[in-house]
């Protein structure tokens, strides 16, 4: 049979999407099924138990830790302030006493004769979850958080460093192959997820930060760069707790990669709308890519149908990308699909397929190499 | 389902066996069937895994993979119902049916004790042995604030504890202390929010009243014996145990699917690095040899280990060939990875190449350049996995000695590795870059590189992985698993015969003398040459070494070994270069040094 499975990127003018927005522990949920909500909307919060002290009071007062507990000033439950006599010996006939000041505050949870530690726990911290997703909430999961539905422009990016950011789009290169160099970004892109062509330079990341950029996104990007702006050497890629002040993503993959001109095109199609983005990239099991989504109006939804999707089935004619040299990152379509196993120049037997790139050329791909450009 | 009793197996009824392994991404199953009285491994298949939606149940891609050896077969393994069809009976069905798993990430632990070197370690020892890949060890010592060992605690989400400290009657107060900054931290398991974090408690057992007292409001607590009750001796068999049977209660059971499938098997389910740990075991103990098996994956790469006896594994959790690729050239350095390749290359474009794979990581070589890049990057990632191997696999340490003047030149301190090359037997690899690499000798060269086996070293490949089958089948077959294992289930790729010590480029290395499997070859090598030999799968030969001075084979320095050496696909590798193994500074005698070996091994076309 002519065709064979393989994932690819999704970048699509129009689709249905729902995004999952859960507490990390039981808590309130704020809005309620049917809501419209706004993309930085609080949709759900809870209160994490507050960090742990622990204070070794033997070590502090010199006592065997059995006496600690005849020590305590204070029991299991009472609130403690910086500053409160939390214990005192007994001293030599009730004179050279020696006491312990908290220095920190919290409820005392627990007191052990076996170490003499006590263990104080500070206030609550809040946890809030926003919406990320403006949209329609469609489920409310009880006590964990909601799930939200928007028929939105969603584009897939390879990776990315950096969590959620919102912005409207700019787009600031005139072609997808035109490198997004620093001199392209001013000041007034502020808040703004700016959109490049080809590889985005170190220079050009640096002055996004400095203006405060929401985001950047390009076709490519060096390591050399990355690292640079890490300040270290990425050894696996589960990203999206960085603090950069700006997430950066990338199309197509690291070095000078052009971005498709088809996801360049959908991009400039949207400039000056809101995006939603999210740099999170986990490359494990239960992968997860960077994405961009922007919702549609209800006039754009009129407008726009949804497109027939390929399922990620490799047939003759399927647009695909090659994604390992020698061919790395150049566009083209499924020619063929022979059936027999082929032996590549590395002397590896593999399923290949024939792929035409765009200037008319061919050649032979192991199936592996390739994704799936799916519109 | 857990405790369910296996039902009673009588091993000369048995004929047909069908074993799966569930992997994060693919089921893989194999057909074990006596043929001629020997247990042979006949058929195999393999189907994705179905834990996540939307199927969500890991028994629909155990029948599908069973399916597909079935329709190989030519036997009907499964009924129209969905279900394994046993006992055998007619060209249908099979007498047992067991399984491993490492599906949603496999089995995956925090470790606590009071001396990270000392009760620690012995946890560590028995979480890695069963199976596991911890994601900590908490310690008095290990230099963290308790609130950070706390908020550690708190962000870890494993799948149980396991907690040492004390031996028998010793420290009290160390091991409750480390209690208590698990009580407060109340951690939560990875799967399953409305469950207590499963704990095992293997410490000093003076305390276990207390230990209950502490723990028993935040986890679900099961003691048993101390891991160290004496500090001359560890007892992991009890942690293990308890480790398996929590593995099967909580972790399995909270998997979709795991209910139906521990219903299914004939044995308990095994976490599939456990598997491979027993089987080798047996190996070794059958055999009387010292063992090491490797097994590289996309994101980390196990070793195992067995030297006199005693069972050591690692997991070096980032240190793999895809996902982990960029991680193995980050802790490596790239100049390191760039020794083993003849050939010059831009460093900016590598860099970018290496963070592609990382990203794509399911992509192959298509080009050589690409094959002989990834090969020289998988030398390094075995060889860092086989350094903390060795920093892992020692003796005892906080074990009193007793010395005497005699001792004085030769004092040797607890926690010495028990990891010795010129005593390893047999070297087994498997995993993707080295089952499928296009050569066989490929994957002898990158386990020679990487390991720096000495002396007299059988080298094997485990081309499809069976190891962990054959680990779960020895718990209720034994003869069954050590005669598929000595069948089928390893390619032997020859011996590898390599004197430890160094000397100057040019000097006499050793002497040698073959006799036998059609070879008659006397000779000798020089230090920094290498030589191969045929030698047929199946072939052995007499080889007589005569080492220079201050080279050993095995019987000390200048000193002559004789002994049988295996045949294998590659046949005899010998070996000058030097053990440890320098390549030569000067980037020009490198590259020839790699070509030579390159040349001498045939490793790549052209």
């Amino acid at each position: 049979m002519a065709q064979a499975y393989t994932p690819g990127l999704t970048v699509t003018r129009r689709a249905t999407h729902r995004v999952r927005r859960i507490l990390p522990l039981a808590g309130d949920v704020l809005v309620q099924q049917g809501e419209q909500v706004q993309p930085e909307q609080i949709v759900a919060r809870t209160h994490m138990p507050g960090p742990v002290i622990p204070i070794n009071l033997a070590n502090q007062l010199c006592v065997p830790a059995a006496d600690v507990p005849g020590c305590m000033k204070m029991q299991v439950g009472d609130l403690v302030n910086p500053g409160d006599l939390l214990a005192e010996t007994h001293g030599l006939f009730g004179y050279f006493r020696s006491g312990y000041l908290a220095r920190a505050g919290g409820v005392l949870e627990s007191i052990s004769e076996v170490t003499g530690q006590v263990i104080l726990r500070g206030e609550p911290q809040p946890v809030q979850v926003l919406a990320y997703l403006g949209g329609t909430v469609v489920e409310v999961i009880p006590e964990q958080g909601v799930v939200i539905e928007a028929d939105v422009t969603f584009i897939q990016g390879i990776f990315g460093v950096g969590g959620e950011a919102y912005g409207p789009v700019r787009m600031i290169c005139s072609s997808p192959e035109e490198e997004l160099s620093a001199s392209l970004i001013t000041g007034d892109m502020r808040g703004a997820v700016i959109v490049g062509g080809a590889r985005m330079t170190g220079e050009a990341i640096h002055r996004a930060i400095e203006v405060g950029a929401a985001a950047v996104i390009s076709g490519g990007l060096d390591d050399q760069d990355l690292r640079e702006v890490l300040g270290y050497d990425l050894g696996v890629a589960v990203t999206g707790s960085e603090n950069l002040g700006t997430t950066l993503i990338v199309t197509e993959g690291f070095g000078e990669i052009a971005m498709a001109r088809a996801t360049f095109d959908l991009f400039r199609s949207r400039e000056g709308d809101r995006a939603s983005v999210s740099g999170a990239t986990q490359i494990r099991a239960g992968v997860m890519r960077p994405e961009i989504l922007i919702p549609l109006s209800a006039e754009e939804k009129e407008q726009i149908t949804e497109p027939e999707h390929l399922s990620g089935i490799l047939i003759p004619g399927a647009p695909i990308r090659v994604i390992r040299e020698p061919w790395f990152g150049r566009l083209g379509e499924v020619a063929d699909l022979p059936s027999e196993p082929h032996v590549l120049e590395s002397e590896s037997k593999a399923r290949v397929l024939e792929v035409r790139f765009t200037d008319g050329s061919t050649a032979i791909v192991p199936r592996a190499n390739v994704e799936l450009i799916e519109q | 389902m857990a405790d369910r009793e296996a039902r009673p197996i009588d091993p000369e009824q048995i004929n047909v066996i069908l074993a799966t392994d569930c992997g994060s991404t693919t089921t893989k199953a194999i057909l074990i069937e006596k043929v001629d009285g020997h247990y042979r491994q006949t058929f195999r298949g393999e189907a994705p895994t179905t834990v996540e939606e939307p199927a969500a149940d890991v028994t629909v891609g155990v029948i599908n993979a069973a399916t597909e050896v079935g329709e190989l077969a030519g036997r009907r393994l499964v009924d129209d119902d969905g279900n394994l069809i046993r006992p055998a009976r007619d060209g249908e069905g099979c007498d047992i049916y067991i399984s491993t798993s490492s599906a949603g990430g496999g089995l995956q632990m925090m470790v606590a004790g009071v001396v990270r070197e000392m009760s620690a370690a012995s946890a560590r020892r028995a979480a890695l042995g069963a199976g596991a890949i911890v994601m900590d060890t908490i310690a008095s010592n290990d230099r963290r604030l308790p609130h950070e060992q706390i908020q550690r605690i708190r962000d870890l989400r494993p799948d149980m504890i396991l907690v040492s400290g004390g031996t028998d009657g010793g420290n009290e107060a160390k091991p409750v202390a480390i209690a208590e900054l698990i009580a407060p931290a109340k951690p939560q398991p990875r799967f399953g929010s409305s469950f207590r974090m499963p704990l095992i408690y293997a410490g000093n057992t003076e305390v276990q009243d207390r230990i209950h007292q502490v723990l028993d409001d935040s986890v679900e607590l099961t003691v048993v014996d101390n891991v160290r009750p004496v500090l001359e001796r560890e007892n992991l068999g009890p942690a293990r145990d308890a480790i398996h049977d929590l593995f099967l209660e909580h972790v399995m059971a909270h998997a979709p699917g795991y209910d139906r499938l521990m219903g299914w098997t004939d044995a308990p389910i095994m976490p599939t690095p456990g598997a491979v740990g027993n089987i080798l075991q047996r190996i070794a103990k059958t055999g009387g040899i010292n063992a090491v098996g490797v097994d590289i994956g996309g994101a980390t790469t196990d070793v195992f280990s067995v030297f006199d006896g005693t069972f050591n594994r690692t997991v070096s959790a980032n240190l793999g060939m895809s996902y982990s690729i960029s991680n193995v050239c980050a802790e490596a350095t790239l100049p390191f990875v760039m020794r083993w390749v003849p050939f010059g290359m831009n460093e900016r474009e590598l860099r970018n190449r290496v963070k592609n794979k990382m990203i794509r990581p399911t992509t192959i070589p298509q080009t050589l350049e690409s094959l002989i890049f990834e090969q020289a990057v998988a030398r390094e990632a075995l060889r860092l996995a086989y350094i903390q191997h060795r920093e892992f696999a020692t003796t005892l340490k906080g074990v009193q000695q007793q010395r005497t003047v005699g001792d004085t030149f030769s004092q040797q301190s607890g926690g010495q590795s028990i990891v010795d090359n010129l005593k390893l037997d047999l070297l087994v690899g498997s995993g993707g870059v080295l089952s499928h690499a296009p050569r066989m000798q490929q994957t002898a060269a990158m386990l020679i590189d990487a390991f720096e086996p000495e002396g007299f070293t059988t080298l094997a490949k485990d081309s499809i992985f069976m190891m962990p089958h054959l680990g779960v089948l020895a718990e209720v077959h034994e003869r069954a698993a050590i005669e598929v294992f000595e069948r089928d289930c390893l390619v032997y790729l020859g011996t590898c015969v390599s004197p430890r010590g160094q000397g100057r480029a040019g000097r006499l290395c050793f002497r040698y003398e073959i006799s036998g499997g059609g070879l008659s070859e006397t000779g000798e090598l020089l230090v920094g040459e290498t030589r191969l030999f045929p030698l047929a799968d199946g072939e052995r030969a007499t080889m007589k070494v005569e080492p220079a001075r201050g080279f050993d084979m095995g019987n000390g320095s200048g000193r002559t070994v004789e002994r049988e050496v295996r045949g294998g696909t590659v046949g005899l590798v010998l070996d000058a270069r030097g053990r440890p193994l320098v390549l030569p500074e000067n980037e020009e005698e490198r590259r020839q040094a790699m070509t030579g070996w390159i040349s001498t091994l045939g490793l790549y076309p052209g």
